[in-house]
C-alpha cells in the first residue's frame, strides 16, 4: 500500500477531462425504460435474490456443442452438405432391392467419412472448452461481506458483487468503477483486448463513490444502478447509480469493461453490472459468420454438374432399359426367356416398362453416383487441417519478442490465402508497433540525427549505389537500445551542443521538450531511473528525448515541472523548476498544445508545439529566421515517414498574461453552448507571434519488415488499401514510410475539411468542435445530420479526380487516392459507391483515413462484392473487427495479449510482415494444393464411374454392377485417398525460397489458372478417356477367347478384378505423373495403395466366400499365373497415361506455366542457360506503383530529370529550389482541395 | 547508456518462459523434406518414349505371334442346324419336343491342333451379365445341405408349383434353370475324339462354393423347363457343366468351356461333329457356336493385346522421334514468358 500512498496525486488537474462533474443528459432520461431497465442491487445478494431478478452468471461458453447437442448437431452439419446429404440417401436405399450392390458395404464409407468430420468436430470444439475452462477458472477477489475480500473464481461472479482488481489484472466482467487507489478514484486501464490501442485510457469514478478506498468500506455499502440492458455498444453506457439516496448519473467514464486490464493503478473496486454473455465483449463477439473459400464455392458448382451428369447418363440408362425390359415380353411370348419375364418383380416387369424404368432410374443413380467423390469433403477437410498445422508450425512465423506463432484459427480458408487480389490493412498496430522513437531534429536550420528509419533501410537494402554502402554502416551500428529513442549525433549529444553555434536555441528546444506535454514521471526506487507514463507514446518519445540529451524531466506536481538540466557553462546538472500556469492543451481541431510556465528567473514562457500546418501561420515576423531550412527539413523527414513537429516559443510579459488568465479563466467556468468557441478564441489570441525553434521528427515505428513486406506484396501484384482511424496526416506520413505514397505521385485528396464545407457548417451554426464529434462518431449516428451539401462536394471532387484518373500517364503518374472519413460517408453510399471503388481501384495507393470501424466494414464490403476479388483484411484491434468479419479472410495481429482481433479473425500472425510468407508460400501452395486435389478427385472419380457406365452398355443398362461390391465401396476410402491426402497436404511446385523470390508466382492464384474451367474440365475429359480406354482395352483384350492356357475364359469376377487393377494403377500413376514433389511420404502412400490392392485382394479372396463372393480366390487362383493378365495391367496402364503425359511434356516444354519455368529454373541452375533464367527474373520483376522499388525507380527518373535540369541551368540556386519543389509538392497535395 | 528501458504506456512482455511457444524445428513441420523433384524434361521424355517403344514393341510382336499360332475352329450352327422347313419356325423347331435336333455336320481341320484342345459353346446376345439374371442364385444353399431350404433371391424358380408341393428347388435361381444343354459328339474317321469334361470348372468353385452333399432336387420339373436337366445322384460339385454355367459371363457374347481333347487333330483331318441343338437361342436371337481351340500362354486367339501393344509402341517411338526433331530444330522458343496469362492480357494487373 506505501506505493500507493506515494502516488496519490491530483492527477485530474493535469487531465483534459471533467471531473465528477458528468451531469444528467438527455439520454438519462431514458433509464427505467424499455432497453434501459437493468437493476442492480450493490453488495445486497438477499436483495437480488428477493427482486427476483435473475442475471445470468459470469460463465463464459464459446464452444459450438455441448456434450448432448454433440451428436445431433454435428450429424445435422454433415448431411446438410448435398453430396453428404445423397450419401445417406443412398445408404438408406441400398437396404432396399433396387440397390445395385449390398447395403453394408455401401454405408461402411459413409460412416468412415462422416466419423473422421465428427471426431475433426470434436477436437476442435474440446479445445476451445478447454479455453473456457481457463477463462472461467480465474481468480479474482469478491467481496463476501463484513469487509471482508475472498478469492473467487470468474465464473461464479454474480452481478452487484463488489471486486477488488488489483494492478496488471483483467476484469472479469463489465464494472462500474467505484473508488480505486488514488483519491480522485483516477484508474488507467488499457484496452488493448477491445481496440487495439496500447495507449492507457482513463477512468473515473463518481465523486460519491470515490472515498471507499478500503476493503472495510464496503461492509456497509449499499447502492443500487439502473442502467441499460446488455447490448454490443462498447463506447457508450447509460445508467445511474442511487446512493445515500442521491443520484449520480453513470456515463462510459466509469465503465470497466471485460478483458481490458488495470495499469498503473494498484487497485480498484468495482461493482459488477454485466455478466458473462451479457458483457459488452461478448456481445460484440458474435459468431464469426463461417466464410468459404471461393474454390470451395467453385467445387460446390462442379458438385452440380457431376450431379447433372449423374442424373443425365442415368436417364439414358433407364430409357434403354425400360425399352429392352418392354421388349422382353411379347403378346405373351418371352424373349429373352431365360430371364423369367413372364413372372418378375415390379423391377424388371415388361408389363409396365415405366415404373420398371423409374426404379431402375434410381439403382443408376446408385449405381453411377461414383462419380461424385464421397470422400471429397472429408478429405479436404483432412488436408486443410493438417495445412493449418504447417502454417503453425511455420518457424519463420514465430515472433520471439511475444512467443507467438502464426495461429490459423480456421482451416476452411488456407487456398483462400493463395488468391488475394486487396489486402485491407489497419495502420497502428498492424502497419505501426504503436511506438515512436525520435529520431530526428532540426534546430536553429541545422539537421540533427544520423539514425535511419525503417524506409531509409529499406531502400538501402535495395538500392546498389556506392553511396548506399556508407548507409548500411550507419544502419548497422543503429540499434536502438532505449525505447522510444534512436537518436544519434554527438553534436548535441552528452552535452556537446553547447559548443553548437545556436546553443542558446538548442537550450530552449530542448527544455521545451522537457516542459511541453502533460506526462507523468515514475522514479524507480532502486536505480533512481525515471520513466515516463504519456498519454501517447510520441509525447513519451519527446520527454525521453529531453532526457537523454540532458534535460531530464523528474517530478510533476499539479503546479510545478522540475528539470534536472545541463548547464552548459560549468557542465553540471542543475535542478530547476517551472512553475505551471496554464496548459493548453492538445487537441485534433487545434493540432497543437501549448504550456504556459514561470520559470525560476521569473520569465514568463509560452511554449508550444505543434504540426507545420498550423505553427508557421503563428510565428512572428521576427521569428523566422530559420524558417526555410526547418520547411527543407521537414519535408525531407516527412518524405522519409516521419511525423514532424514544430517548436515554437515566445515570452510574454505580465500584463498580457495577467489579462488572458483572466479571460481564460472565466471562459472555462462559463456555462453556454459556445463556451468551446469562446475558449478556442481566447487560446488563439495568445498563441502567435511566436519564435521557431525547429522542428522534431518521430518515427511512428513501422514494424519490423514492412517496408518491404509491402513492396513484396506489389510485387506479387497484391494492391493495398490502408484503412485507419488515425488522422489524415498520419495516415499519409505512414503512407510515406511503407512506401505506399511517395514523391512524384499525384496526390487525390477527398475532404470535407474543404473551405466551402467549412462555411457551409458555419452557415448551419455549427461549431467545429461538433463537426469533429460528428466525423468521430458516424458509426453510431451516421444519419443525425445529412449534409446535402457535403455530398455534392465530394462527388464534385470524385469525378473531377475521376478526370485526372483518365488523362494522367497510368505508367509513370501513379495516383494515391486519400478520403477522410466524413466524405467516406457519403461516399459510400449507394449512388456515390461505384463512382467511388472506380476512382479507388484505378489508383496505386488508398487510405482511408478517421474511419470508423463501419465505414472500414463497408469499404471491404465494397472491394469484395463489387470487384468479386478476394479480400484480406488484416487489423489488431477490436475497431477492426467488422473488417475481418467481412473480408473474405480476416487475419489478426495478435500483440501482446490474445485480443479481440484475433478472436474474429481466421488467421492471427504476430506482424505484419509474415503476410508476406502466409501469402506468398503458404497462400500459394495450399491454392495449389487444394486445387490439384479437387481437379484430381473429379478426373479419378470420373475415371472410375465411367468404367461402371461402359459396361452398362454391355449390360442391357440392369443396373449390374461391374466390379464386386466391397471393391466398389472402397474405391474412394481405401485405394486412392491416401495418395490425394498427400497431394493436398505436402505437394510444393517450387520451394518456398523461390515462391518468396519470384512473388510473381502469386498471380497463378489471383488469376485462378490453377482451378480455372479450362483445367476443370480438362481434368474431367482425362478422366473419361482413361475411363474409355480401361474398359474398352479390357473388354476387347479379354473378349470371349480363353485368357489363359488352362483354356478358362472370363467370366464378370475376371473382367472386374482386372479392370478394377487397371483403375488402381492408372489412377494412381496419373498421381504420380502429376506431381513434381516425391518425399518418402509421396513414394509410400502412391505404391503402398497400388501394394494395398493386391494386399487386399489377396485378403479379401481368402475369405469365406459367403462373404467374398465373386472375389473369391480370384487373384490367387484365376488371375495372377495368367501372363495376359499383367501383360493387359501394363498396356492398359501405359495406354491410358499416354495422353497425359504427351500433353505434360509439350506444355511443359513449350508453354511452361509460371511454376514451371521456375522449376526449369532450379533445375537448370544457372549453368546450362543463364539467358533464359534472366529472362524469366527480368519478367519477374513487375513495374509497380507502390512499394520500394517503385519509389526507387521514382527517385531514379527524379534524380535524371534534376540532373538535366541542372545542366541546363547550372545555377546553384536552382537547385534548391528544385529540392523545394518536391516539398512544396507534396504539401501542396496535402491542402489542396480538389 | 542504460539498457533498461523506460516504461512508456506500452506494455512490457510478461516475463514468463521465453520462447515456450515456438515451434520445434523439423524438416518435416517446415516443409523442407527430401524430395525428388522431377521435371519433365525434353531428354525424360524423349527417352520414356523410347523405352516404352523398344520395350512395347517386342512384347507385342511376342503376343501376337502367339496369338497367331493358336488354332481355333469355330462352328456356327444355330442357324446351320436348323432343317430347311422350320426356316421360318424356329421356334416351333426348338420348342416341339418330337423334332429330332441332331444335326450331324463334317469340318475339315485347316491347321494341325495339338492337346489339349478345348471345346467351347459361344453364345450371343445373351445376357448372363444381367442384374436379375446374376443375382437369382443362392450361396448357401449351393454350398450347404443344411441350407437346402434357403432360396433367398432366386424367385421365380425358388420353389416347385404348388401342385407339386410347393417344395424348394435345388439348385435354385434362373442361371441353374436356363442351364445349357446342347450336346457335342466329335468323332474322326469315324473314330470319337473323347471330350473330356472333367476339370472344366474352376478348383475354387468346385472346393468352396458347390457342396459335395448336395445333390439336385426337384430341379426342372416345373412347368416351364429352362435347360438342361441334372443327375440327381451326382452331387452338386461333380457337376462341372454346372459350375460353369454359374459363372457368369460379363459380356453378352461369351464362351464357355464344354470339354476338352485330348488328342492332337492333324492338318486336314476331317472331324464329324454331331450336335444336339436343344438349346432355344431363337426367340431372343442369340448365335451358338461351337469353337475348336488350342492355348498358348496368353490363352487363346485374339490379336487386340499384340495389335494395341505394337500401336502404342509405336506411337511412343513417334513421339520420341518427333520430340527429338523438335528439340533439335528449336532448341530453346520455349520459356518465353509472354505465353503467361497475365502478360497476354496486361489490362488484368492493374
Amino acid at each position: 500500500m506505501a506505493g500507493g500512498r506515494r502516488r496519490r496525486h491530483h492527477f485530474s488537474r493535469i487531465h483534459a477531462f471533467t471531473c465528477g462533474r458528468a451531469s444528467m443528459r438527455e439520454e438519462h432520461s431514458l433509464i427505467g425504460g424499455p432497453g434501459f431497465s437493468r437493476k442492480v442491487y450493490c453488495n445486497d445478494p438477499e436483495r437480488a435474490m428477493e427482486s427476483l431478478l435473475s442475471y445470468g452468471d459470469n460463465y463464459v461458453r464459446t464452444t459450438k456443442y455441448t456434450l448432448a447437442t454433440f451428436i445431433p448437431k454435428s450429424l445435422f452439419e454433415q448431411f446438410r452438405r448435398v453430396a453428404n446429404f445423397y450419401f445417406l440417401v443412398c445408404a438408406v436405399l441400398s437396404f432396399f432391392p433396387v440397390s445395385p450392390y449390398s447395403g453394408v458395404s455401401n454405408v461402411v464409407p459413409l460412416l468412415v467419412v462422416v466419423a473422421a468430420t465428427m471426431v475433426k468436430e470434436f477436437i476442435e470444439d474440446f479445445r476451445r472448452k478447454q479455453q473456457d475452462i481457463e477463462m472461467n477458472n480465474r481468480k479474482v477477489k469478491v467481496h463476501r461481506g463484513d469487509g471482508v475480500f475472498d478469492i473467487s473464481k470468474w465464473r461464479d461472479l454474480k452481478v452487484g458483487d463488489v471486486v477488488r482488481v488489483e494492478k496488471d489484472e483483467f476484469f472479469p466482467a463489465d464494472l462500474i468503477l467505484l473508488a480505486s487507489n488514488y483519491d480522485d478514484a483516477i484508474c488507467y486501464v488499457e484496452t488493448m483486448n477491445l481496440d487495439g490501442e496500447t495507449n492507457l485510457k482513463l477512468k473515473q469514478a463518481l465523486e460519491g463513490s470515490s472515498m471507499l478506498q478500503e476493503d472495510s468500506n464496503y461492509q456497509n455499502f449499499r447502492a443500487v444502478i439502473t442502467c441499460e440492458d446488455p447490448n454490443a455498444n462498447l463506447y457508450t453506457f447509460v445508467g445511474s447509480l442511487d446512493l445515500e439516496d442521491q443520484q449520480y448519473p453513470l456515463a462510459p467514464q466509469q465503465l470497466l469493461l471485460r478483458d481490458s486490464k488495470l495499469r498503473n493503478t494498484d487497485f480498484i473496486y468495482g461493482v459488477v453490472i454485466f455478466t458473462g454473455h451479457d458483457t459488452k465483449v461478448m456481445q460484440n463477439a458474435t459468431d464469426p459468420p463461417s466464410k468459404r473459400s471461393k474454390i470451395e464455392k467453385r467445387m460446390d458448382k462442379i458438385i452440380y454438374c457431376l450431379f447433372v451428369v449423374l442424373i443425365l447418363i442415368s436417364f439414358i440408362g433407364s430409357i434403354f432399359f425400360g425399352l429392352m425390359t418392354d421388349d422382353d415380353l411379347e403378346n405373351g411370348r418371352m424373349k429373352r426367356w431365360y430371364l423369367r419375364p413372364d413372372n418378375t418383380e415390379i423391377y424388371y416387369d415388361p408389363n409396365s416398362p415405366v415404373v420398371a424404368a423409374i426404379l431402375h432410374f434410381l439403382t443408376a443413380l446408385m449405381l453411377y453416383g461414383y462419380l461424385i467423390p464421397i470422400s471429397l469433403y472429408v478429405s479436404i477437410e483432412i488436408v486443410k487441417v493438417l495445412q493449418s498445422i504447417f502454417i503453425n508450425q511455420d518457424v519463420h512465423m514465430y515472433y520471439a519478442e511475444t512467443d507467438k506463432p502464426a495461429h490459423a484459427r480456421t482451416s476452411n480458408l488456407n487456398e483462400e490465402l493463395g488468391q488475394v487480389d486487396t489486402i485491407l490493412s489497419d495502420k497502428t498496430g498492424t502497419l505501426t508497433c504503436n511506438s515512436m522513437e525520435f529520431i530526428k531534429c532540426s534546430i536553429a536550420g541545422v539537421a540533427y540525427g544520423r539514425g535511419a528509419t525503417e524506409v531509409e533501410r529499406a531502400l538501402s537494402r535495395r538500392q546498389e549505389t556506392p553511396f548506399s554502402q556508407e548507409f548500411k554502416e550507419r544502419i548497422s551500428e543503429s540499434k536502438p537500445s532505449i525505447k522510444g529513442f534512436n537518436f544519434k549525433d554527438e553534436r548535441i549529444m552528452n552535452g556537446n551542443w553547447a559548443k553548437e553555434p545556436n546553443a542558446n536555441v538548442i537550450q530552449n528546444f530542448l527544455r521545451l521538450l522537457a516542459v511541453c506535454h502533460t506526462a507523468i514521471p515514475e522514479i524507480d526506487e532502486e536505480t533512481g531511473k525515471v520513466s515516463y507514463e504519456a498519454e501517447s507514446p510520441d509525447e513519451a518519445a519527446f520527454v525521453i528525448a529531453a532526457r537523454e540529451l540532458g534535460f531530464e524531466f523528474y517530478e510533476r506536481t499539479h503546479t510545478t515541472i522540475s528539470l534536472r538540466e545541463l548547464d552548459p557553462m560549468s557542465g553540471n546538472k542543475i535542478e530547476r523548476s517551472y512553475k505551471l500556469l496554464n496548459i493548453l492543451e492538445f487537441s485534433s481541431a487545434r493540432k497543437r498544445m501549448s504550456v504556459i510556465v514561470r520559470d525560476e528567473e521569473g520569465k514568463l514562457l509560452l511554449l508550444s508545439k505543434g504540426a507545420d500546418s498550423v505553427m508557421f501561420e503563428r510565428i512572428a515576423k521576427n521569428g523566422r529566421e530559420f524558417e526555410e531550412y526547418t520547411k527543407q527539413h521537414i519535408s525531407e523527414y516527412a518524405d522519409s515517414g516521419l511525423r514532424t513537429l514544430i517548436l515554437a516559443y515566445r515570452e510574454l510579459n505580465e500584463e498580457e498574461y495577467n489579462q488572458f488568465n483572466k479571460e481564460f479563466t472565466e471562459a472555462k467556468n462559463l456555462v453556454s453552448a459556445d463556451q468551446e468557441q469562446i475558449v478556442e478564441r481566447i487560446i488563439q489570441s495568445i498563441e502567435k507571434d511566436l519564435i521557431l525553434l525547429g522542428a522534431t521528427a518521430v518515427e511512428d515505428k513501422l514494424q519490423d519488415g514492412v517496408p518491404e513486406c509491402i513492396d513484396k506484396l506489389a510485387q506479387a501484384g497484391i494492391k493495398l488499401w490502408v484503412l485507419t482511424g488515425d488522422k489524415m496526416e498520419t495516415a499519409i506520413n505512414i503512407g510515406f514510410a511503407c512506401s505506399l505514397l511517395r514523391q512524384g505521385m499525384k496526390q487525390i485528396i477527398i475532404s470535407s475539411d474543404t473551405p466551402e464545407t467549412k462555411s457551409l457548417e458555419k452557415m448551419e451554426d455549427k461549431s467545429a468542435a461538433e463537426v469533429i464529434a460528428i466525423a468521430c462518431c458516424i458509426n453510431f449516428d451516421g444519419t443525425l445530420l445529412i449534409f446535402q451539401a457535403i455530398k455534392s462536394s465530394v462527388i464534385r471532387q470524385l469525378r473531377e479526380a475521376k478526370t485526372l484518373l483518365t488523362t494522367s500517364d497510368e505508367n509513370f503518374e501513379a495516383l494515391a487516392l486519400i478520403i477522410d472519413g466524413k466524405s467516406l460517408t457519403y461516399a459510400l453510399e449507394d449512388d456515390v459507391k461505384d463512382s467511388f471503388l472506380e476512382l479507388a481501384i484505378g489508383c496505386a495507393s488508398v487510405i482511408c483515413c478517421r474511419s470508423s470501424p463501419k465505414q472500414k466494414a463497408l469499404v471491404t464490403r465494397l472491394v469484395k462484392m463489387r470487384t468479386g476479388s478476394t479480400t484480406l483484411a488484416i487489423g489488431d484491434g477490436a475497431n477492426d473487427v467488422g473488417m475481418l468479419q467481412e473480408a473474405d479472410i480476416g487475419i489478426g495481429i495478435s500483440g501482446v495479449e490474445g485480443m479481440q482481433a484475433v478472436m474474429s479473425s481466421d488467421i492471427a500472425i504476430a506482424q505484419f510482415r509474415y503476410l508476406e510468407r502466409l501469402l506468398l508460400v503458404h497462400g500459394h501452395w495450399c491454392y495449389r494444393r487444394i486445387s490439384s486435389m479437387i481437379c484430381y478427385f473429379f478426373y479419378k472419380n470420373i475415371a472410375f464411374g465411367f468404367t461402371l457406365f461402359f459396361f452398362e452398355l454391355y449390360a442391357s443398362f440392369s443396373g449390374q454392377a461391374a466390379y464386386n461390391d466391397w471393391f466398389l465401396s472402397l474405391y474412394n476410402v481405401f485405394f486412392t485417398s491416401l495418395p490425394v491426402i498427400a497431394l493436398g497436404v505436402f505437394d510444393q511446385d517450387v520451394s518456398s525460397k523461390h515462391c518468396l523470390r519470384f512473388p510473381l508466382l502469386y498471380q497463378e492464384g489471383i488469376q485462378n489458372i490453377l482451378f480455372s474451367w479450362k483445367r476443370i474440365i480438362g481434368w474431367a475429359l482425362n478422366g473419361v478417356v482413361t475411363s474409355a480406354i480401361i474398359f474398352f482395352f479390357c473388354i476387347r483384350t479379354m473378349e470371349h477367347q480363353a485368357f489363359r492356357k488352362g483354356g478358362q475364359v472370363v467370366g464378370l469376377e475376371v473382367l472386374g478384378a482386372t479392370m478394377y487393377t487397371c483403375v488402381v494403377w492408372v489412377v494412381n500413376c496419373q498421381m504420380a505423373l502429376s506431381i513434381s514433389y516425391f518425399t518418402y511420404i509421396q513414394h509410400i502412400f502412391i505404391w503402398g495403395s497400388i501394394i494395398f490392392w493386391y494386399i487386399f485382394l489377396l485378403a479379401y479372396g481368402a475369405i469365406d466366400p459367403s462373404f467374398s463372393t465373386t472375389a473369391y480366390k480370384v487373384f490367387i487362383e484365376a488371375l495372377a499365373p495368367a501372363p495376359s493378365f499383367w501383360f493387359i495391367t501394363l498396356l492398359i496402364l501405359i495406354a491410358s497415361l499416354l495422353p497425359y503425359f504427351v500433353y505434360a511434356s509439350i506444355q511443359m516444354r513449350f508453354f511452361p506455366m509460371y511454376h514451371q519455368m521456375i522449376q526449369w529454373i532450379r533445375k537448370d541452375g544457372q549453368t546450362s542457360d543463364p539467358e533464359y533464367c534472366d529472362m524469366v527474373r527480368q519478367r519477374s520483376i513487375r513495374h509497380t506503383t507502390v512499394g520500394t522499388t517503385a519509389r526507387l525507380e521514382a527517385s531514379k527518373r527524379l534524380e535524371a530529370s534534376k540532373r538535366l535540369e541542372i545542366s541546363v541551368h547550372s545555377s546553384a540556386s536552382k537547385r534548391i529550389e528544385l529540392s523545394n519543389f518536391a516539398a512544396s509538392k507534396r504539401s501542396e497535395g496535402n491542402s489542396e482541395d480538389r | 547508456m542504460s539498457v533498461e528501458s523506460s516504461s512508456t504506456s506500452v506494455a512490457v512482455t510478461d516475463g514468463q518462459s521465453k520462447n515456450f511457444r515456438k515451434p520445434k524445428y523439423s524438416r518435416f513441420s517446415q516443409q523442407e523434406l527430401d524430395a525428388w523433384q522431377p521435371i519433365l524434361t525434353p531428354s525424360w521424355a524423349i527417352s520414356i518414349f523410347t523405352v516404352i517403344g523398344l520395350i512395347f514393341i517386342p512384347v507385342g510382336l511376342a503376343s501376337l505371334f502367339a496369338s497367331e499360332s493358336v488354332v481355333e475352329v469355330p462352328f456356327r450352327y444355330d442357324d446351320e442346324c436348323l432343317p430347311p422347313d422350320y426356316k421360318d419356325d424356329a421356334l416351333e423347331y426348338i420348342q416341339n419336343d418330337n423334332i429330332n435336333k441332331t444335326c450331324t455336320r463334317n469340318l475339315t481341320i485347316k491347321n494341325k491342333m495339338k492337346a489339349p484342345i478345348y471345346v467351347y459353346y459361344q453364345l450371343g446376345n445373351f445376357y448372363q451379365n444381367h442384374r436379375r439374371y446374376v443375382k437369382s442364385r443362392d450361396d448357401k444353399q449351393l454350398r450347404n445341405k443344411a441350407s437346402e431350404n434357403d432360396v433367398g433371391s432366386c424367385s421365380p424358380e425358388d420353389y416347385t408349383s404348388t401342385e407339386l408341393g410347393h417344395k424348394p428347388i435345388v439348385p435354385c435361381g434362373i442361371i441353374a434353370w436356363s442351364l445349357f444343354n446342347d450336346t457335342y459328339r466329335i468323332s474322326s474317321n469315324n473314330k470319337d475324339l473323347v471330350i473330356n469334361k472333367k476339370n472344366i470348372a474352376w478348383k475354387s468353385d468346385q472346393l468352396a462354393k458347390f457342396g459335395s452333399d448336395v445333390y439336385p432336387k426337384n430341379f426342372q420339373i416345373g412347368g416351364l423347363i429352362g435347360g438342361a436337366r441334372l443327375n440327381e445322384s451326382i452331387p452338386l460339385s461333380e457337376q462341372e457343366d454346372l459350375i460353369v454355367w454359374m459363372r457368369t459371363a460379363a459380356l453378352p457374347t461369351f464362351r464357355k468351356l464344354y470339354g476338352k481333347i485330348e488328342t492332337d487333330i492333324e492338318v486336314n483331318e476331317e472331324v464329324m461333329l454331331v450336335i444336339e441343338n436343344n438349346y432355344n437361342t431363337y426367340e431372343f436371337g442369340g448365335r451358338k457356336s461351337l469353337v475348336l481351340s488350342t492355348t498358348t500362354w496368353v490363352g487363346g486367339r485374339n490379336h487386340f493385346l499384340g495389335m494395341a501393344y505394337i500401336l502404342i509402341g509405336g506411337v511412343s517411338l513417334l513421339l520420341a522421334v518427333g520430340f527429338l526433331l523438335l528439340y533439335v530444330m528449336q532448341p530453346r522458343p520455349l520459356g518465353d514468358p509472354s505465353y503467361l496469362s497475365w502478360n497476354r492480357n496486361p489490362g488484368s494487373l492493374r
